[in-house]
């Protein structure tokens, strides 16, 4: 290597405009930070609209299987287990979505686009709480979605208008109560793999392990025991409660307390993590 | 005295068993461009993350313009730009939309944000791949790209973590050339690399690391005049008057002219290169041709090996996080 080095034919535009100084504003407001981000997670759905198959095609095809392969056997007929299940697949699919976001936070930080994230004047967990927001709206296409096809195939909730919303909503609020788990195992995993695997682990006792798919009377004891405590039970429990119009205020509350638990614990571990992350 | 862009005392990082950075101390003067050089796992990146407020410095401090990094870190960050050794920007997204949403993120308006990023495509000449997702980018596009994410609005203080690792000759030159345009415009740019000629061309000082400490400091010609002399390289016209040449190169230099295997060249060691101008002139009354006459500086590959016993690498090896 000789000491003269030839620079290629310098673009002056380049030159001009690195050199004009274009002066720093404020930084921007705690809301506006995370909405800009969550603003980019809406712009990567668009991009690769492959990422919502699990809160589009994934309900559909559990609901069709669901209700055709074991309607008959469970409930004596479609259309009665369609009406028992419907709330059910609409809670699993939010709360399978919601482990997205520990994957998506775990392939971000591993691109090195954190590390300019956290290197903007911008308030400390606004990448976070941008990419809940954004998740937000998959869950609310996972509840359209769920809904849509069960009405379709004959699912009609008991419900007025009122209660199915709050059931939905309620869904929404357990979901961001408990993608701080999976934020969590995002920060702290080594690679997206293992966050999908581990949360994987974690989502089938959740999900299949409860009364979503079956009436838990016919289980045994021990399983029962974890059936009735899995908080994912007790928001089935007080969404089918609010979409037969019947609301249950003891299933409810128990969901919201799970949800509040869930964010007291895994809110400042997420929190801590996020900071220390290397 | 002259302000201080970065002072780091005694920086310490370390990953388990692995001190990556063992007491670094810099001192880098506002407007001028400082080189890190160093081989892979030197501890470069770990420092510039130090630097960055991205790690907490296990020992030692850092300020950037007066700010700690720890203790101030939100002023840091409100005076630096970063563009790190990967291409910290959103692959799914087009050039546009990384440039409007780190715009966005640094506070200016929706309108300005839009204006700013057609501004710099434009410049950067990125415009024809405004709304190509990032991923489809060439090497040298992506940099680019990455570069401009970091001067939307124009830092203080910039730090290039191996801007131009992995570029060809074309679009390191046009990289370079935004850094000196950023100089110009009175940043201060921290840059590390392992081109040992990167460091020579744009440093006005420079550190060599190696295993997370700096084992010298100084400018590109200090270092070299640490090494070793310059030497002298010229290759006569005719091979015959080489005894006559080499007599006049020993009297007019004082030293012992080498012969080389090359027909008609002489190499010799040369302490003060003004010498050099009167031996052309003895050279020209004597009638000896010149077909090409040098001094040469030494590399910065031999301080590199002077300095560290071991060679500059630049493989392909994996670069880790160290």
């Amino acid at each position: 290597m000789t000491a003269t080095t030839e620079v290629p034919a310098v673009e002056r535009p380049v030159r001009s405009i690195a050199a004009a100084r274009v002066d720093r504003p404020q930084p921007p407001s705690p809301l506006s930070a995370s909405l800009t981000l969550g603003w980019r997670s809406v712009l990567k759905i668009r991009r690769i609209p492959e990422q919502l198959f699990d809160v589009t095609l994934q309900p559909v095809i559990f609901i069709v299987m669901f209700v055709y392969l074991f309607g008959g056997a469970v409930s004596g007929s479609t259309t009665e287990y369609l009406q028992f299940v419907l709330p059910g697949i609409l809670v699993q699919t939010v709360v399978m979505a919601s482990l997205y976001t520990g994957i998506s936070l775990n392939t971000d930080i591993g691109k090195g686009i954190f590390d300019r994230f956290r290197s903007l004047p911008i308030w400390r967990p606004a990448a976070l709480l941008g990419a809940l927001l954004a998740d937000g709206i998959r869950y609310v296409v996972a509840g359209v979605v769920c809904l849509g096809v069960g009405m379709a195939m004959g699912f009609r909730p008991d419900g007025n208008m009122l209660e199915v919303l709050a059931a939905c909503l309620l869904v929404l609020v357990f979901a961001f109560s408990l993608s701080w788990i999976f934020a969590f195992l995002g920060l702290v995993m080594r690679s997206a793999g293992a966050v999908q695997g581990v949360s994987m682990l974690a989502m089938f006792p959740l999900t299949f392990a409860s009364n979503v798919f079956v009436d838990p009377s016919t289980m045994p004891g021990w399983l029962r025991s974890w059936v009735d405590v899995n908080p994912v039970s007790q928001l089935v429990t007080a969404v089918r409660g609010l979409m037969a119009g019947a609301p249950d205020a003891g299933a409810i509350g128990w969901s919201l307390f799970g949800c509040a638990v869930l964010v007291a614990v895994f809110g400042p571990l997420t929190m801590r993590a996020y900071r220390r992350k290397a | 005295m002259t302000t201080l862009a970065i002072e780091a005392h005694g920086l310490v990082k370390t990953f388990g068993e692995n001190r990556a950075v063992d007491g670094v101390d810099l001192a880098v003067r506002a407007g001028t461009v400082y080189g890190v050089l160093g081989p892979n796992g030197a501890g470069k990146t770990t420092t510039v993350r130090m630097l960055t407020t991205l790690l907490r410095p296990d020992g030692g401090s850092a300020r950037v313009l007066g700010h700690d990094v720890v203790d101030d870190a939100d002023q840091v960050r409100r005076l630096i730009g970063l563009t790190g050794q990967y291409a910290s920007v959103d692959e799914d997204l087009t050039g546009t939309e990384n440039l409007v949403l780190q715009s966005r993120l640094v506070g200016l308006s929706r309108s300005q944000s839009k204006r700013r990023a057609a501004e710099l495509l434009e410049s950067f000449d990125l415009t024809e791949a405004a709304n190509r997702p990032v991923k489809h980018f060439s090497g040298g596009m992506r940099r680019r790209i990455d570069l401009a994410a970091s001067i939307v609005v124009t830092p203080d203080v910039l730090f290039l973590d191996e801007p131009t690792t992995g570029l060809d000759p074309r679009s390191r030159g046009q990289v370079w050339d935004i850094v000196r345009g950023l100089v110009a415009g009175g940043t201060t740019v921290l840059l590390t690399t392992q081109y040992l000629d990167e460091a020579d061309q744009l440093a006005d000082r420079i550190a060599v690391i190696d295993r997370g400490t700096v084992i010298a400091e100084g400018t590109s010609a200090d270092l070299k005049a640490s090494v070793g002399r310059s030497s002298l390289h010229l290759r006569l016209a005719d091979e015959a008057q080489r005894d006559l040449a080499e007599r006049l190169v020993a009297q007019t230099l004082d030293t012992m002219p080498h012969r080389t295997p090359e027909a008609g060249v002489i190499t010799a060691p040369v302490a003060d290169p003004d010498l050099v101008a009167d031996l052309m002139i003895r050279l020209r009354a004597e009638g000896v041709g010149i077909d090409e006459i040098g001094v040469q500086r030494p590399s910065l590959d031999e301080v590199f090996l002077a300095l560290t016993g071991h060679a500059a690498e630049d493989d392909d090896t994996e670069r880790t996080a160290a």
